[in-house]
């Protein structure tokens, strides 16, 4: 297979490297570049500033507000979502009441519908799933004070988005509304795998429901949690959180910056005050923690791979 | 499913003794009711679940039809009548038939490119010995873990230079560009699986190198391609920050965006209902279609994230 292998692989490479190397590779490079520079982004003139950017980030309030809420986004999001969606994919497709004859464990009943609802949400764009909820939230006439109304709690009507105590809390709610049936989705294909044999055994054994969950299916599940987690994590780090965030707290990043995570303060810095270069240097610090954060959970969740 | 059956003391679980040989006799009683409460209880959790999953999503589409004034007075009352005239306002007034057939666009000409390119790079990273083939195939993957948002503001720039800020093309080949790491990674281990022989089989029968790629491999290549091709088609329909930035002239909005400015700027005159029906047409096709191919939208995506 050696005649016009060279010339095959180089015509088949070009175009895919070139576009990646184009737009993806040479803006990774420039972007580091940049945070060394006074660069605003509006002018071509810009000077090499050493670490002055840098130095400026550790003093900046916002940026440290915005790297607690973009860990906040990486650590709790993903434990809310996942142990939601561990239970429920629990529920389906063991938590079934035996029936005569049937198999030793089973799903509840219902338990294809359930996951076919519960994924709903994860082919929706993220920006129109912020939009819906922006209006839900709405303190006047949204529908969550509404029916807060409706079941009699006239007392109770918070501001939702607008109160700085909340607004945070608010925006993370919608990234698990929209992400816990993926992660459904996801564990019910590794339960599935699971031998039944195994389950009958634990129940011959006497163990219970909550037994055998913590005994047999989330240990074998180990490596699909952890890689859900990380998946999660860089999704809550990056774009998700921008969107979610820019799109339903008002003004710049939440009331008194309540709500603001590092990608907004990134896309704030570049093109609505014209500070490229600093944007640049707050992008370093996010690649830095995301960097962190996959490597820390790989290597706090190692353990022996189990076979079966 | 039990309806000639005798009734049995504990009618949750009849057949314990049945299908566990050697239970004690005293035990089923005992578990049956256990896992009655318990049944009830994740039942509970269960539906509750789902309710609150489809209860906004009905709001939504209960609310495109509803008049302005009773969207604020009675969030949750059910439409006096149908206004149709909120869909009819929002697809030509509030533009939105220009967003679906941006995104339509941009989408479908990054798919196919995606495809095509990430096909044809993952095919001779997967199966052609080369100096350098390692560097280029980490290259590739390392982009999956990157923040997009640190490249976008040079990438901003790039663009801007090479004259296809605000161009429907440039958006294509931003899409391409952020979408190749996962494809690529991802059909490259699809390659490695498929089998050696029938490629070298054609290659000894004289087929080019090109040729046996094209009619060979990508043809056995489908079902990886249409898994990655939905996860692709969500991710670029669904896509949000890159138009954002790059994207600025009010012709070219893509859906998502062009939603998105409708609802925050003034512009649009307080115009909720046509609003609520923008957003629900938005929605609609993408969950039909999830209904419809569901099987193979579920395992596109979930391969997505377990590799």
């Amino acid at each position: 297979m050696q005649h016009g292998k060279y010339r095959f692989i180089v015509g088949f490479l070009a175009a895919p490297l070139g576009l990646y190397a184009i737009f993806v590779v040479w803006p990774f490079i420039q972007s580091i570049y940049y945070s060394f520079t006074d660069w605003t982004g509006l002018s071509p003139d810009f000077q090499m500033v050493g670490f002055d950017n840098y130095t400026r980030m550790f003093h900046d309030d916002i940026f440290w507000k915005s790297l607690w809420h973009s860990l906040l986004f990486a650590l709790l999001l993903p434990l809310v979502t996942i142990s939601l969606a561990l239970f429920f994919s629990f529920m389906i497709n063991v938590g079934g009441r035996r029936r005569r004859g049937g198999p030793a464990i089973s799903g509840v009943r219902g338990s294809s519908f359930y996951k076919i609802v519960y994924f709903f949400p994860q082919v929706l764009s993220i920006a129109i799933v912020a939009l819906l909820f922006a209006f839900a939230y709405n303190p006047d006439s949204g529908a969550i004070n509404s029916l807060l109304r409706g079941i009699g709690l006239d007392g109770v009507q918070p501001l939702w988005l607008g109160d700085p105590n909340l607004a945070l809390w608010c925006v993370m709610a919608v990234l698990v509304w929209s992400t816990v049936g993926f992660f459904v989705v996801l564990f019910s294909a590794g339960m599935a795998s699971i031998p039944a044999d195994l389950y009958e055994a634990a129940l011959l054994d006497g163990a219970g429901r909550a037994k055998t969950f913590f005994r047999i299916t989330l240990p074998l599940l180990w490596d699909t949690v952890q890689s859900g987690w990380v998946y999660m994590g860089i999704l809550a780090l990056g774009a998700e959180s921008f969107a979610v965030v820019q799109i339903m707290t008002t003004g710049p990043g939440g009331p008194d910056y309540s709500t603001t995570v590092m990608v907004l303060y990134v896309y704030q810095k570049a093109f609505r005050d014209g500070q490229a270069a600093y944007a640049t240097t707050i992008g370093v610090a996010l690649l830095i923690v995301t960097l962190l954060f996959a490597a820390v959970v790989m290597r706090l969740g190692r353990r022996e791979r189990l076979e079966f | 499913m039990k309806t000639t059956e005798t009734p049995a003391p504990i009618p949750a679980e009849p057949g314990v003794t049945l299908t566990v040989p050697g239970t004690p006799a005293g035990k089923p009683p005992r578990r049956g009711r256990e896992g009655t409460v318990l049944n009830v209880f994740s039942h509970g959790m269960l539906v509750l679940w789902a309710f609150m999953v489809v209860m906004p999503l009905l709001w939504a589409v209960m609310t495109s039809f509803k008049d302005d004034s009773s969207i604020f007075t009675s969030p949750w009352s059910l439409p006096d009548k149908l206004h149709l005239d909120n869909w009819a306002r929002a697809w030509t007034d509030a533009n939105m038939s220009d967003y679906f057939l941006n995104t339509v666009l941009v989408v479908g000409g990054s798919l196919v490119g995606t495809l095509v390119l990430g096909s044809m790079a993952a095919y001779v990273l997967a199966r052609f010995d080369f100096p350098g083939n390692r560097f280029i195939y980490y290259l590739f993957i390392g982009g999956m873990s990157f923040p997009i948002m640190l490249a976008l503001v040079p990438l901003f720039y790039v663009v801007n230079n090479m004259g296809l800020l605000n161009t429907i093309h440039g958006l294509i080949l931003v899409y391409i560009a952020y979408s190749l790491p996962f494809t690529v990674f991802f059909l490259t281990a699809f390659f490695r699986s498929l089998p050696t022989s029938v490629a070298e089989a054609a290659f000894v029968d004289g087929a080019s190198h090109t040729r046996t790629f094209f009619q060979i491999m990508l043809p056995m290549a489908k079902p990886g391609l249409i898994s990655v091709g939905i996860f692709n088609f969500l991710g670029q329909w669904n896509q949000y920050m890159l138009p954002t930035v790059l994207n600025t002239d009010p012709d070219k909005r893509v859906l998502t965006q062009g939603l998105v400015q409708l609802a925050t700027s003034q512009g649009y005159k307080g115009d909720w209902s046509g609003l609520f029906a923008g957003l629900v047409m938005a929605m609609l096709p993408v969950l039909a279609a999830y209904i419809v191919f569901q099987r193979q939208v579920v395992q596109g995506l979930t391969a997505g994230a377990l590799k």
